[in-house]
C-alpha cells in the first residue's frame, strides 16, 4: 500500500494530516487479501490467547501473504511458523484449544489439508460433543481452495464437502471484501470450530471497503451477524442461482448478462455452508419459482447436490422446473491449460437458465 | 534460530550430567531395573543406571502410596473383565499385568500437569482421580467419555491411535505461552509408534522445546502383532535421539524403576530441558479386548513366563520383606479396592439412561436449526412410541 501521507502539506496541522490520511484510507480500495490480513491482526489485538501457526506463515507472511507482517507487529509467540506437517499442526491447535487458546491455523493450500483429517473428523469436529460439551474447541482452519489461478495439481481442489459432510464442524466461505473480514473476525470469536475456506482466485480481487470502519462496527456488534445467513448478492425475480465462494462472482456476472436479454436473475451467497440458512434460500426460491445451484466442486455427492435436495424437499409445490446444478465434472482437477473447460462458466449457468422450462 | 537454542539445551543438561549430548539422548545400554521379579532389590551395578542415567530410590512413602494404587489397579482391571463376561459392560480392553505403568504414568505428575491416556488406560485415569463409575462411561456403551477433561486435567482415553499425543503437545505449548509450568505425560503402545502422529508429536515438542513426557508401554502386541513387525529400531526408546531429546527403557513391570524413571523425567521436563521419550517393557497378560482370541497368535507358555515378573506381586514381596507393608495397611488397601469394585458392581447394574434427545445438544456450542428439527423429530417418533 502507498503511504497515505505523502500528498499532505508538512505545514498543515496534526488533526488535518490524520483526517487526510484516514480519507485516504477510506478511498483505497481493498484486496480479500488484506481484509483476512486485517482480519487476523484486529483478532491478535482484541484477545491476547488469539494465536496463528502454520507453514511459512512467520517471516514470508504465508504464500499467498495473508499473514504479512503479523509476526514482526506481535511476535513469534503470536504468529509462528511450525514444522511441515499438518496433523502435527492441527492435532497441537486441539491440544492449545483445550488449554485456552483460540489458535487460528493455516493449511497452505487445500489438497495439503489432507494428511490432517483423522485429527479434523476424530477430533476437532467430536471433541465438544465427546465430553458432553465440557470442551470445546474454540479454532479456525484456513484453507485457500478451488481454481481459477493456474494452479498445479494438488493446489485447486474444492474440498469443502468432506468437511461440511462431517458433523460438529462449521465452514465458512467468503466471496467478498467486506465478508472476508467480517467472516473470518466471526470464525475467531466462534466457540465452535471452523474450516474458513478462501476463494484464492478472490485474494487479489479488490472493493472500496473502510476497514476501519468495518472492525468498529464488529466490535461494537453493530454489524450484521454472517453465520447461518446467506446473502442475497443480487435481486431478481425469475430465477435463482444459489452458490458460495468463488462461483459467486461467476453466477454476478451470468445475472448481468442475462439481464440484458431481460432475464431477471436473483443471486444467493450461502456464505456459511454449515449453518445453512434454509429460510433465505427457500424464501428467494418460492417467489422465482426456478433454481440453479453453482459450485465450482465436482457435482457427484457434494455440497450443491446437498442443496439440490433440500431446496425440492421445501420448495416443490412453488417449482416450475427442475432444479439445475452447474458444477465442475467428476474429475481430478484439471492442469492449468485445461482448467477453463472444466470451471463453471457465465456462459454454462446461461444454457442452464434456458432449460428452466419457461415454455410450460 | 531454535536450533542452536535447542543445542544449548541439550548441551547445557548433558554438561550438567558429566555426559556427552550423545549419552544424555541415547537411552542407558540397559534397561533400568530396581528390583528383581522375587521382590528383591537389585546389586546396584545390576540396576541398568549409568552415568546421567541415575535413580536414586523412591521413598517408602512414595511406594506405599504406588503399591495401593497398583492393588486398586489390579482389583479394577479383573472387576471390568468380570463384568464384561457378565454382560453388564460392553467392552473392556485390560491393563492386567501393566498397572505398575498405569500407576507410575499418574503419580508422577503434580496438581496442574495434565494425562494423555488411550483406551487401555483406564487405570492411570482413575489414578489421577477420576471417579471409577465416571471412567468406565465408554466401555459401557455410552456415547459420551464421562468426565470433565478440565476438572481433572486429564484428556479423553484416546480411541484413534497416538492422535493424543499431539494434543498434549499443544496443551503443553498452551501452558508454556502463558508462562505455566504445566507438563504433560501422553501415553501410546508400541503399535502405535508406527502411527505418523507419533513423529509428528515428538518432532513438534522437540523443536518447540515442550515439557511432555512421552510414555510408551510396549507390551509387545498390537492386538496380534508383534513388536518385531512393527520396528526395525534398536529400542522405542532409541527413536528419541532422532527428535533431539533424551529415552529411556525401564522395567515396566517394576513399579520402584518406573516411580524413579518417570519423576526424574518429569523434573527433567519442568526444568526446561524439552520432552523426553519413555519406553517401559511389559506384557499384556490378556486378549486385546474380550472380543479377541489371543490363542490364534501367541503360545501359552510365554505368557505363562510373564505371570513370574508380575508388578503387583513383586511390589508387594518387596514392601512385605522391607517391613513397610504391615498386615493393617495391607488390610486397609484391600478394603479400598473392594469398595472402588463395588461401586463399579453397584454402577455397572444400573442404566445408563441418558436422554435420546441429548444426541443433539452437544454437536455445537449451540443447536443449529437442522439439529433442532432432528431432534424434534425424533421426541415426535419417541412420543408416538409411548403413546
Amino acid at each position: 500500500m502507498t503511504a497515505t501521507t505523502s500528498h499532505v502539506n508538512p505545514n498543515v496541522s496534526d488533526a488535518t494530516a490524520r483526517a487526510a490520511a484516514k480519507a485516504a484510507t477510506q478511498n483505497q480500495p481493498v484486496t480479500f487479501g488484506k481484509a483476512l490480513n486485517t482480519a487476523l491482526a484486529d483478532a491478535l489485538v482484541a484477545n491476547d490467547s488469539t494465536v496463528i501457526f502454520g507453514e511459512d506463515v512467520g517471516t514470508l507472511g504465508g504464500v499467498f501473504r495473508i499473514t504479512d507482517g503479523l509476526t514482526a507487529r506481535f511476535g513469534s509467540e503470536r504468529c509462528f511458523d511450525t514444522p511441515l506437517a499438518e496433523s502435527g499442526i492441527v492435532g497441537m491447535a486441539i491440544g492449545m484449544a483445550m488449554n485456552g487458546m483460540r489458535p487460528v491455523i493455516e493449511m497452505q493450500f487445500d489438497a495439503f489439508a489432507y494428511p490432517a483429517f483423522e485429527q479434523i473428523a476424530s477430533h476437532v469436529a467430536k471433541m465438544h460433543n465427546r465430553t458432553r460439551g465440557k470442551v470445546d474447541l474454540p479454532m479456525v482452519i484456513r484453507i485457500p481452495y478451488a481454481g481459477g489461478v493456474g494452479g498445479v495439481e494438488h493446489h485447486c481442489d474444492s474440498s469443502e464437502a468432506y468437511y461440511a459432510h462431517t458433523p460438529g464442524l462449521k465452514v465458512f466461505t467468503p466471496a467478498t471484501v467486506k465478508d472476508a473480514y467480517l467472516m473470518l473476525r466471526e470464525a475467531i470469536d466462534s466457540p465452535d470450530p471452523v474450516i474458513f475456506f478462501e476463494p484464492k482466485k478472490l485474494y487479489w480481487s479488490k472493493e472500496q471497503v473502510d476497514l476501519q470502519a468495518l472492525a468498529s462496527d464488529y466490535e461494537a456488534k453493530r454489524a450484521a451477524t454472517t453465520e447461518g445467513t446467506a446473502r442475497i448478492a443480487r435481486a431478481g425475480s425469475d430465477a435463482t442461482l444459489i452458490t458460495y465462494g468463488p462461483s459467486v462472482s461467476t453466477a454476478m456476472e451470468a445475472a448481468k448478462l442475462a439481464a440484458e436479454e431481460g432475464i431477471s436473475l436473483e443471486v444467493i451467497d450461502i456464505r456459511t455452508i454449515v449453518p445453512f440458512d434454509d429460510e433465505t434460500v427457500c424464501a428467494s426460491v418460492r417467489k422465482t419459482g426456478r433454481a440453479i445451484v453453482v459450485a465450482e466442486a465436482q457435482g457427484f455427492v457434494s455440497v450443491a447436490s446437498e442443496i439440490v435436495a433440500r431446496v425440492q424437499e421445501r420448495c416443490f409445490h412453488s417449482l416450475a422446473a427442475p432444479v439445475l446444478r452447474v458444477t465442475g465434472f467428476d474429475i481430478p482437477y484439471p492442469a492449468p491449460t485445461l482448467e477453463k473447460y472444466n470451471l463453471p462458466s457465465a456462459e454454462r449457468i446461461l444454457d442452464a437458465v434456458d432449460q428452466l422450462q419457461w415454455e410450460a | 534460530m531454535s536450533t542452536e537454542a535447542h543445542e544449548d539445551r541439550i548441551s547445557s543438561v548433558s554438561k550438567k550430567f558429566g555426559i556427552t549430548p550423545e549419552d544424555y539422548m541415547l537411552p542407558a545400554r540397559h534397561m533400568i531395573n530396581l528390583l528383581n521379579v522375587d521382590g528383591s532389590l537389585r546389586e546396584e551395578s545390576d540396576q541398568g543406571t549409568e552415568p546421567g542415567h541415575e535413580y536414586p530410590l523412591p521413598s517408602p512413602a512414595e511406594l506405599m502410596d504406588a503399591y495401593s494404587a497398583l492393588a486398586v489397579g489390579r482389583r479394577v482391571n479383573d472387576q471390568n473383565s468380570a463384568l464384561v463376561r457378565q454382560g453388564r459392560m460392553a467392552v473392556y480392553p485390560s491393563s492386567h499385568g501393566q498397572e505398575a505403568c498405569q500407576v507410575a504414568a499418574a503419580l508422577c505428575l503434580e496438581e496442574g500437569d495434565w494425562l494423555f491416556p488411550t483406551y487401555r488406560d483406564t487405570v492411570a485415569v482413575l489414578t489421577k482421580g477420576v471417579a471409577p463409575m465416571e471412567v468406565m462411561t465408554s466401555f459401557r456403551g455410552e456415547w459420551h467419555c464421562g468426565y470433565d477433561p478440565k476438572a481433572y486435567n486429564c484428556a479423553p482415553m484416546s480411541t484413534p491411535l497416538t492422535t493424543q499425543l499431539l494434543h498434549g503437545v499443544g496443551v503443553a505449548h498452551a501452558a508454556k505461552l502463558r508462562g505455566e509450568n504445566t507438563v504433560v505425560v501422553a501415553m501410546c503402545g508400541d503399535g502405535a509408534t508406527s502411527e505418523g502422529d507419533f513423529h509428528e508429536a515428538l518432532n513438534f515438542a522437540a523443536v518447540f522445546k515442550l515439557p511432555v513426557i512421552f510414555f510408551v508401554q510396549n507390551n509387545k502386541y498390537a492386538i496380534s502383532v508383534p513388536l518385531s513387525q512393527q520396528s526395525a529400531a534398536p529400542s522405542l526408546a532409541h527413536k528419541a535421539v532422532g527428535y533431539g531429546m533424551a529415552g529411556e527403557r525401564v522395567d515396566g513391570n517394576d513399579l520402584m524403576a518406573l516411580m524413579a524413571v518417570m519423576r526424574r523425567a518429569v523434573r527433567l521436563a519442568r526444568e526446561g530441558n524439552g520432552p523426553l521419550l519413555i519406553e517401559a517393557h511389559t506384557y499384556r497378560m490378556q486378549a486385546h479386548t474380550n472380543a479377541d482370541d489371543d490363542k490364534r497368535y501367541r503360545e501359552d507358555s510365554e505368557v505363562q513366563e510373564w505371570i513370574a515378573k508380575d508388578p503387583v506381586t513383586r511390589m508387594h514381596a518387596y514392601l512385605d520383606d522391607a517391613g513397610l507393608l504391615t498386615e493393617e495397611a495391607q488390610a486397609k488397601i484391600t478394603e479400598r479396592a473392594e469398595a472402588i469394585a463395588k461401586k463399579l458392581r453397584d454402577g455397572m447394574n444400573q442404566d445408563a439412561n441418558t436422554p435420546p434427545s441429548e444426541l443433539f445438544e452437544h454437536v455445537f456450542a449451540s443447536k443449529t436449526t437442522q439439529l433442532a428439527e432432528q431432534q424434534a423429530l425424533l421426541a415426535d417418533e419417541l412420543a408416538r412410541e409411548e403413546a
